[in-house]
């Protein structure tokens, strides 16, 4: 039914507006002209390290690879004042091992990329039953993929009842949208995929850019389109919606470009790791080593970094 | 529950419930500390007139001070020019034509019209800074704008300096000899540019005067010009008030002047030009349409309204100053554009994150104030975003005027500031009313996702350069100029040549 199709996606967007890919681009522009200097810097480097959701996930992880990712997760660095990570985010098969080195009271959290991660193509059940699965070994958040065929062939509906079903298999586990920004292609089908997902969701789930498994992970500009689309849906509903760009950010001078996006986008009430997360891995490292040019004025050797993990 | 079927609750609807409706907080959990831009201006503490390829002293040695719109401060000593001054600035210009820059082959005009531009580049950072310290502009658009646009279009004439046989096929072109140039302040640097770089590509002589409080950049790229080996009195640079300008229009010499600047002063010199042979041209003043229909991109237009309006202060003569936006629309476009100026930075336009740095004198401050204090007196609402203004020096919150019409003072004259007008309509054919309701016809934009409707709007419009999806946005290729009011003769392109050659 390809004529039905568009047609689905062009009855949300007239809905809810369209985007403009120019435009996009020259409002991100300007986030990278900001200049952070000083206490400020230093004030966003640990924000920024706070909301890092710490990530392996590879076919070689093993219960060793996790547990000594999840130490990194409590203690990035020597230095006390730099605040834990936000969360580990491991594969399904991880989360006990991750829960064995976390413990049960841990400020770190587990999240677990489930629903057949990246693609998405099991039958639901499966994506259920490993969702379930994840939940019960300890994961205290999901994070899905969309089903991406269904979008772009104009099945709204069954995009939007195929994440109700994970939102309930979920239990009390927070959710996260994965929407592949890259395989939907446009900055139109990014904001359509977001509004779907988040008519569905519950008040601090996320909705996030990508698995990082594809060639376009986050950028300023697809972040910048989601951030506004949570904005218009909580200005409109009052349910607030978490966001995280995950993929593709590996310097903090990226990360510090994304938390001014969000300043001017969002506000403060987003600026912290129940709002806003960052998907990466080898991030947290520069964050640690701008962290300590800030104090010492000279940059560290990489081996003064623990775990200089590599993955995304 | 909210799905995909369900329809848009209006906001009225959740406010019903007894919740507040929900807001955004752009507060102070992240302030950015101060970040100013630290090149060395290379500033001297008095500037002469530069006139043959030297600076000297004025006749009369009278000087004026320059003062730094941001804190007040003085800056510099410029020279002030009398009559006397101005015409040897004409003879010296007259005998490099003669001599020298008439005869010179375009491809030797090129050579120094490149030279120039490289040097320019090669000093940005200088220049910059020199331009926010001068004029009040935010360092960003200083460094992102000004100054490599003015390299720009020197680089563009140069090209063409070279190929005038192609410029107008079938026939040939030849300068006009001197002309007489005066420029506004609002873009010191980058209308030198605009003016000079056709002018000299062309092979005409110069003879210019800055705007009294931006002198600065324009001597100091007069350094350039000594720097690049640019023959004597090819370019000469009287410095002054309006008196100044007034005898740089109307010396017997200039075969042409060009003037760009207020309508009121377009007009005093049209008048006193009457009955001569000088050619003009006249790039005036604006009260651009910025026009918003339902189904534009809404978010992208709320940038390009920001864009349009709050981009140096508003002191732009396209600035789109009178927001037309259909009705359907109206309530969220507002709201939007009132979160986006939330952010906006206003404050020391050395700071590299200042958005809106300080209004360029005393003068506009009060004139802008004055324009507000009617628009609030007519009974139109005002809006203003709780900002932090400095204490020294002249700066004007950015503001938006909703519930304006037609017949408000702030909906027909140039505020030449940051003040935005919001008017609305309900059908294509009243936007192109109102759009053309104006004495002016500068520019205009238009947000739709409709290409045809893009393409209609643009033949109906009255104004000059017309913007779609975009909003101040040059380029040296492209010319700029207006309709009506906003004045006649074209800068840059093809078209901008033209009016500083003769066909023979």
């Amino acid at each position: 039914m390809p004529l039905i199709a568009p047609a689905a996606v062009r009855r949300l967007l007239k809905e809810i507006g369209p985007v403009d890919y120019i435009g996009i681009e020259e409002r991100v522009a300007k986030y990278s002209t900001r200049s952070i200097k000083n206490a400020s810097k230093l004030f966003g480097l640990k924000l920024a390290a706070s909301m890092v959701d710490l990530t392996t996930l590879e076919g070689k992880d093993t219960a060793g690879k996790v547990e000594s990712l999840c130490q990194k997760a409590l203690q990035p660095h020597d230095d006390p004042t730099i605040p834990t990570v936000a969360a580990v985010c491991v594969y399904p098969t991880m989360v006990k091992y991750a829960r064995r080195a976390l413990g049960q009271n841990s400020p770190v959290r587990i999240a677990s990329v489930a629903t057949a991660f990246p693609s998405g193509q099991a039958p639901l059940a499966t994506r259920l039953a490993e969702v379930k699965a994840a939940v019960a070994a300890g994961a205290d958040e999901i994070d899905m993929v969309i089903n991406r065929g269904a979008f772009l062939a104009g099945e709204l509906n069954l995009v939007q009842d195929e994440i109700v079903a994970v939102r309930e298999a979920c239990g009390g586990a927070t959710l996260k949208v994965i929407l592949e920004v890259s395989e939907l292609e446009t900055y139109d089908n990014i904001r359509a995929a977001s509004f779907l997902a988040m008519r569905v969701l519950r008040p601090n789930d996320f909705i996030k850019t990508s698995t990082g498994k594809t060639s376009l992970n986050a950028t300023l500009g697809n972040n910048q389109v989601m951030l506004e689309a949570i904005r218009d849906f909580y200005l409109e509903t009052g349910i607030p919606i978490s966001m995280k760009p995950a993929g593709g950010i590996r310097t903090a001078k990226q990360a510090l470009q994304f938390l001014v996006a969000v300043k001017e986008t969002l506000g403060d009430e987003w600026l912290n790791n129940t709002r806003y997360r960052f998907g990466a891995s080898s991030l947290l490292n520069d964050l640690l080593r701008q962290i300590e040019k800030q104090k010492t004025g000279a940059y560290q050797a990489p081996y003064y970094f623990s775990d200089a993990a590599e993955s995304y | 529950m909210l799905t995909l079927t369900a329809k848009k609750s209006p906001r009225a609807s959740t406010r019903a419930h007894g919740r507040p409706a929900p807001e955004l907080i752009f507060g102070d959990l992240w302030e950015f500390d101060p970040a100013p831009e630290t090149a060395d201006p290379k500033l001297k503490a008095r500037y002469e007139l530069f006139i043959d390829g030297k600076f000297v002293a004025p006749a009369a040695g009278i000087y004026f001070d320059s003062i730094n719109p941001a804190n007040e401060k003085k800056l510099a000593e410029i020279a002030q020019a009398d009559a006397g001054d101005v015409d040897l600035a004409y003879r010296a210009a007259q005998k490099s034509y003669d001599t020298v820059w008439g005869k010179m082959s375009g491809r030797d005009r090129a050579k120094y019209l490149y030279r120039i531009a490289r040097l320019l580049q090669d000093r940005a950072r200088e220049f910059a800074v020199a331009e926010t310290l001068d004029g009040g502009k935010p360092i960003k658009e200083s460094r992102d704008f000004d100054v490599p646009m003015a390299a720009a279009h020197f680089f563009y004439h140069a090209g063409w300096a070279d190929k005038l046989d192609y410029v107008a096929p079938g026939r040939r072109v030849a300068p006009l000899g001197v002309v007489g140039q005066v420029i506004p302040w609002n873009f010191p640097l980058l209308m030198l540019a605009w003016k000079l770089a056709p002018a000299l590509a062309m092979g005409n002589c110069v003879v210019i005067k800055p705007a009294e409080t931006t002198s600065i950049t324009a001597l100091k790229l007069a350094e350039i010009f000594q720097d690049a080996g640019l023959p004597a009195g090819v370019v000469n640079m009287v410095t002054g008030f309006g008196d100044t300008g007034a005898a740089v229009m109307a010396h017997p010499i200039a075969a042409k002047v060009a003037f760009t600047g207020s309508t009121e002063v377009g007009k005093i010199i049209m008048r006193s030009l009457a009955g001569t042979d000088k050619k003009m041209t006249m790039e005036l003043g604006g009260k651009a349409a910025n026009i918003v229909f339902d189904d534009a991109p809404i978010d992208q237009a709320v940038e390009g309204i920001v864009n349009g309006i709050f981009f140096n202060q508003g002191h732009v003569c396209c600035a789109g100053s009178r927001l037309l936006v259909q009705e359907s629309v109206a309530a969220e476009v507002l709201a939007k554009l009132k979160n986006r100026i939330k952010v906006l930075r206003v404050g020391d336009p050395i700071d590299k994150n200042t958005d809106i740095g300080a209004i360029n004198s005393k003068e506009q401050l009060a004139t802008i104030k004055r324009l507000v204090a009617s628009g609030v007196k007519e009974g139109a609402t005002l809006f203003q975003p709780a900002c932090k203004l400095p204490a020294k020096g002249y700066y004007f919150p950015p503001t938006v005027f909703s519930n304006v019409t037609m017949s408000h003072r702030i909906a027909r004259e140039e505020i030449f500031g940051p003040v935005l007008s919001v008017l609305t309509f309900r059908t294509v054919d009243e936007a192109v009313e109102k759009a053309n309701n104006t004495a002016y016809g500068l520019s205009a934009g238009v947000w739709t996702d409709k290409g045809s409707r893009v393409l209609k709007m643009s033949t109906e419009l009255k104004a000059g350069v017309i913007w779609a999806n975009t909003y101040n946005k040059f380029d040296p290729t492209s010319p700029f100029g207006g309709y009506k009011e906003s004045g006649f003769g074209r800068e840059g392109g093809r078209q901008g040549l033209f009016d500083y050659c003769k066909l023979v």
